[in-house]
C-alpha cells in the first residue's frame, strides 16, 4: 500500500490486509488493533459522521464532530469514508468494497446487518474467504441479545463491579469505559485466528464476540472460587480478598498520594519482595521483628492470614507515610520489591520507563495546528521498532471519500456528487 | 468434529501466572499444540493459588492454574540444569512460536535468547511479555498485575470522592494484555507462513493496558485534565449508578442494580416505571432535563434507590429492559454461574481431571461459525506430558530422554 501519509514507518505484520470497520463506539478498538500492526483500515460511517464522535472527552473541552477525542484515540491510523449501508447505493457499494476485502468488523445491534441484507450469509456469497466479526453487548443470539448495555450494565454483568469498590458501598466500575473495550479487542483476537485458518484454508467466517464474556473472563480466580470451594469473594476496598478468609492489601497513602504494595508469600518474587521491604523499614528504623519472623516463603500466593496482614498493615502503613510516591517507587526498583505508585495522566505521559522506550507518537493534526501525544506500540517489533505505533490521525468526515470510491471504486465526481445528493455518501 | 483454526500451529511455552498462561489458552483452545514447560524444582505460582478443588491445597489441584492451562501439555524440565538448554534449543527447531514471560534477561541468561533462538530456527516468532519491557531503566522491575494497574492509570479513577482510591478487581492488567497478545503473535505468524521470516516481540504490560486508556491520556494531553474520584457518576448520563435491590430468597443483601440513562427518552421511561409504583418524587420539574438532573443527583440518586431497594433485581432488570432503559443486576461470582446469557453462550466448560474432579474453565467469548474453539483436555499435572511431548512430538530416541531423565534435567 503506498500512502503519502504514512510516514517513517515500514510496513507492519498486516499491510496486506484490508479492514473495513462498521464499528459504532462500541468497537472501534479492534479495527485500531489490526491498523496498529499495519493493516490497511477503512472506517465507515454513516453521511454527517459516526455517532462516536459525539463522545467526549472534547478537544478544548468543546464539543465537535472533529473534536472528539474518543474518536481521535480510538481511529487513528484509520482512513474513513462515509456510506449510508441502509440505502441501497450505500449497500452496493458496500458490497464492492467487500469483494477485496479481508476482514468486516461491526457493532450494530443483532439482526441489524442481516436486516439491511448485509449479514454474514450475504456477504460471504461476495467473498467466500470474508472474516466478519461482529462485536456486541452478549453475543448474536441468547435471552439478553435486545438488551441494551452501557458500561456500568455491562461490567455489573460481566461480575467485575460485585468484585471493586468498598464493601460498604454500593458496587464501583472503572469510571472511563471498559466493557466495549474488552469485547473489541477479544473481536481482534478472534480475527486473526480466523484469518489463520482462513489462509490456509480459505474459508473465512462469522466471529460472534459477547462483551459480557470477555469482562467475566477478567475475574481472576474469583469465578472458579465459587465452583470449587462454594465462596463468593468479595469487594474490600483497599484490600482484596485474595481467598475465603485470607485477604491482602493492595493500596496504601503515602505522602503524597498512593502506591500499590501487595504483601503476601510465595515465588514470583513475592516473598523476597516483602523481604527487601522488611529491610528497608530496618534501615531506616522502622523494622519490625514480628514480621521479619514470618516465613513468608512458606506462605502460598495470596494465602496470608488475617492477623499476619494485621501486623503487617500496623508496621509497613507508617513507613509509607515517611515517603512519597516517587521515593517508594526507586526504592522498589533498587530492591526488587513489587510496588507501583498510583498515577495519574500526567504521570503516566511523563514516565521515564515509557520515554526511554519511546512509547508515545506524536501526530501532528495540521487542521488544528497540534501536535498531539498517542499511547503508541501496543508491542514491540524488535527487529524494526518502528513497524508498530500510531502514524496517522484519525480521519476527518468522509476525508477519504475521494481516494477510495474514487481512486479505487471508479467513482468520478459526478457519480460522488449524485451519491452525496441521495445522502449516500 | 469441525478442525480447529490453528491446528498445526507449534508452541514452545514458558509462560507462567496469568497473563501469559491466558495467551496460550487462547493458542491451545484453538488447535495449537502448546507444549507448557514448568520446573517440579520450583512449581509456578499459579500452582500454589487458591482456589483448590475441595478446599484440599495441593500442586495439582489449583483452579486458578487448571482454568488458564487446559488443552496444554505439560512438560517439567529443569532450566537451571546444564543439559536444558541444549534440550531447549531442540525444542525451538521444532516450534513455530516460543512464548514467555520472564523478567528480561533471563532467557540470555540460559543461552536462549532470541539470537540463539533464530540461529537454530531462523523462522522463530519469539514472543515476550513483561511488566514495563525490555531495556530502559526499569526493565527489571518486578510486579503483578494486581500491583500495575495503578501504573497503568486505573486505580486513580476508581473510588468515591469522600474516601481514597480502589484497584480494580485482581490482576486486572493481566486480563487486557492476552488479547492484544493473540493478535500480534498471530500477525508474526502469518508473516512468519508467508516468508520464513522470524519475530521477536516484546510486550510491556504497562503500554499494552494503556490503550483501554487513550482518550483519557489524550485529555491529560491537550485539555491538561486531571480526573477526579467521581463513584459511578458519568459525565454524559444521568441517573447512572448501582442501587440497591431486595436480598433474594436466600437472604443474600449484598443485591444491585445497574441503572444508566443517556437520553430523555430513557429518562421519560424510568421515571413512568417509577410513577407506576407510585414513587412520583422523580416527576418533580428539578429532574425533567439532564442538566437539572446532574444539578441535583444526590437527591435524584437517594429517589432511586428507594424505589430499587424494594424489588427483586431480575425482574426490574426485565423490565427496565422492556422499557428501553439500560439497567443490568450486579452479578456476583455464584450469579455468573447461573446468569441466562452466559449459560446460553456456555461460558463455563467443565473438565474432568484426574486429582481435581470436574473443574470449571472459560470458554471464549468468540465464537467462531466454521472452526469453533473446543476444550476438551484438562490443564496437565505437573510434568504429566514430559516423556510423551519429548519423545513423541520432539522426536527424542528413548536413549536420549533416559540420559535426560537420569541426569535430573526432567524435574
Amino acid at each position: 500500500m503506498t500512502d503519502d501519509n504514512h510516514n517513517d514507518y515500514g510496513p507492519g505484520l498486516l499491510a496486506p490486509y484490508r479492514v473495513l470497520d462498521l464499528t459504532d463506539g462500541r468497537g472501534l478498538l479492534c479495527g485500531k488493533m489490526l491498523a496498529d500492526l499495519g493493516a490497511d483500515v477503512v472506517q465507515v460511517e454513516p453521511p454527517g459522521g459516526s455517532p462516536a464522535r459525539n463522545v467526549g472527552p472534547f478537544y478544548h473541552d468543546n464539543p465537535g464532530a472533529e473534536r472528539s477525542l474518543f474518536w481521535w484515540a480510538w481511529c487513528a491510523n484509520k482512513r474513513g469514508i462515509t456510506l449510508d449501508i441502509a440505502t441501497d447505493d450505500g449497500a452496493a457499494l458496500l458490497r464492492r468494497l467487500v469483494a477485496n476485502a479481508d476482514f468486516l468488523i461491526e457493532s450494530g445491534d443483532p439482526g441489524r446487518m442481516a436486516s439491511l441484507g448485509l449479514g454474514y450469509p450475504d456477504l460471504q456469497a461476495i467473498n467466500p474467504r470474508l472474516v466478519m466479526v461482529s462485536i456486541t453487548a452478549f453475543g448474536q443470539d441468547g435471552p439478553y441479545a435486545d438488551y441494551r448495555a452501557s458500561d456500568i450494565v455491562g461490567m455489573a454483568l460481566g461480575g467485575f463491579m460485585h468484585l471493586t469498590g468498598d464493601g460498604d458501598r454500593p458496587p464501583l466500575r472503572v469510571s472511563m469505559p471498559q466493557f466495549y473495550q474488552h469485547g473489541s479487542a477479544a473481536g481482534a483476537a478472534a480475527a486473526m485466528i480466523a484469518h489463520t485458518h482462513r489462509q490456509l484454508t480459505g474459508e473465512g467466517q462469522h466471529v460472534d464476540v459477547s462483551c459480557q464474556q470477555a469482562v467475566a473472563r477478567t475475574l481472576a480466580h474469583a469465578p472458579q472460587y465459587w465452583d470449587l470451594e462454594q465462596t463468593i469473594l468479595r469487594r474490600m476496598g483497599a484490600y482484596r480478598e485474595s481467598a475465603g478468609g485470607t485477604f491482602t492489601r493492595i493500596n496504601w497513602p503515602c505522602k503524597d498520594g498512593y502506591v500499590n504494595f501487595q504483601p503476601g508469600g510465595g515465588t514470583a518474587g513475592a516473598a523476597r519482595s516483602v523481604r527487601s521491604m522488611l529491610a528497608w523499614m530496618t534501615e531506616e528504623g522502622m523494622g519490625s521483628p514480628e514480621l521479619d519472623a514470618v516465613n513468608w516463603e512458606e506462605l502460598g500466593y495470596g494465602t496470608a492470614r488475617a492477623e499476619i496482614m494485621e501486623m503487617t498493615v500496623a508496621a509497613v502503613a507508617p513507613f509509607f507515610m515517611t515517603h512519597t510516591r516517587n521515593e517508594l517507587a526507586d526504592g522498589a526498583l533498587e530492591r526488587r520489591i513489587l510496588l507501583f505508585p498510583v498515577a495519574t495522566p500526567s504521570d503516566i505521559l511523563a514516565h521515564r520507563q515509557l520515554a526511554a522506550r519511546d512509547y508515545y507518537d506524536r501526530i501532528e493534526h495540521t487542521d488544528i495546528g497540534e501536535t498531539v501525544t498517542y499511547p503508541g506500540h501496543f508491542v514491540k517489533d524488535m527487529q524494526d521498532a518502528k513497524r508498530v505505533g500510531i502514524s496517522r490521525r484519525a480521519p476527518h468526515v468522509g476525508e477519504h471519500n475521494r481516494e477510495i470510491l474514487g481512486g479505487e471504486l471508479g467513482l468520478n465526481d459526478r457519480d460522488l456528487a449524485r451519491l452525496t445528493e441521495l445522502g449516500a455518501i | 468434529m469441525s478442525t480447529l483454526p490453528l491446528e498445526g500451529l507449534k508452541v514452545l511455552d514458558f509462560c507462567w501466572v496469568a497473563v501469559g498462561p491466558m495467551t496460550t489458552k487462547y493458542l491451545s483452545e484453538y488447535g495449537a499444540t502448546v507444549l507448557r514447560v514448568e520446573s517440579a524444582k520450583r512449581p509456578e505460582t499459579l500452582r500454589r493459588a487458591g482456589p483448590f478443588a475441595g478446599g484440599q491445597s495441593g500442586i495439582n489441584r489449583s483452579g486458578y492454574f487448571a482454568n488458564y492451562n487446559a488443552n496444554k501439555y505439560g512438560l517439567s524440565i529443569d532450566m537451571g540444569h546444564p543439559k536444558a538448554p541444549e534440550l531447549i534449543l531442540r525444542i525451538a527447531q521444532w516450534a513455530d512460536v516460543i512464548t514467555e514471560n520472564f523478567t528480561p534477561g533471563t532467557l540470555e541468561r540460559w543461552g536462549l535468547g532470541y539470537d540463539e533462538l533464530s540461529r537454530v530456527n531462523p523462522r522463530i516468532v519469539l514472543f515476550s511479555a513483561s511488566m514495563l519491557g525490555r531495556g530502559g531503566p526499569m526493565q527489571t522491575q518486578p510486579g503483578f498485575g494486581a500491583v500495575l494497574s495503578s501504573l497503568a492509570g486505573y486505580t486513580n479513577i476508581i473510588g468515591w470522592p469522600d474516601r481514597g482510591p480502589v484497584n480494580p478487581y485482581g490482576a486486572y492488567t493481566d486480563f487486557v494484555c492476552p488479547k492484544f497478545a493473540v493478535v500480534a503473535i498471530l500477525a508474526a505468524v502469518d508473516r512468519q507462513r508467508a516468508t520464513g521470516r522470524g519475530t521477536h516481540l516484546d510486550m510491556s504490560q504497562l503500554e499494552t493496558s494503556l490503550h483501554f486508556g487513550g482518550p483519557m491520556l489524550l485529555d491529560a494531553d491537550v485539555n491538561g485534565r486531571e480526573p477526579e474520584l467521581v463513584g459511578n457518576r458519568h459525565p454524559a448520563a444521568s441517573p447512572h449508578g448501582a442501587y440497591p435491590c431486595a436480598p433474594d430468597v436466600s437472604g443474600e443483601t449484598d443485591r444491585w442494580i445497574t441503572i444508566a440513562v443517556f437520553t430523555d427518552e430513557q429518562w421519560a421511561a424510568l421515571r413512568d416505571e417509577m410513577a407506576a409504583d407510585g414513587v412520583t418524587d422523580a416527576q418533580s420539574g428539578e429532574f425533567r432535563t439532564f442538566r437539572v438532573r446532574k444539578a441535583h443527583e444526590d437527591k435524584l440518586d437517594g429517589i432511586i434507590a428507594g424505589w430499587t431497594a424494594n424489588h427483586d433485581r431480575h425482574g426490574l432488570m426485565r423490565r427496565l429492559q422492556a422499557a428501553g432503559v439500560p439497567a443490568g443486576v450486579v452479578n456476583d461470582t455464584r450469579d455468573l454461574f447461573e446468569d441466562a446469557q452466559l449459560q446460553h453462550r456456555n461460558h463455563f466448560t467443565w473438565l474432568d481431571h484426574p486429582e481435581m474432579g470436574p473443574y470449571a474453565t472459560d470458554y471464549t467469548e468468540s465464537h467462531l461459525s466454521a472452526t469453533p474453539g473446543r476444550l476438551d483436555r484438562p490443564a496437565p499435572l505437573l510434568g504429566q506430558d514430559t516423556e510423551h511431548a519429548l519423545c513423541e512430538i520432539i522426536g527424542l530416541s528413548e536413549a536420549e530422554y533416559r540420559e535426560l531423565e537420569e541426569a535430573g534435567a526432567l524435574e
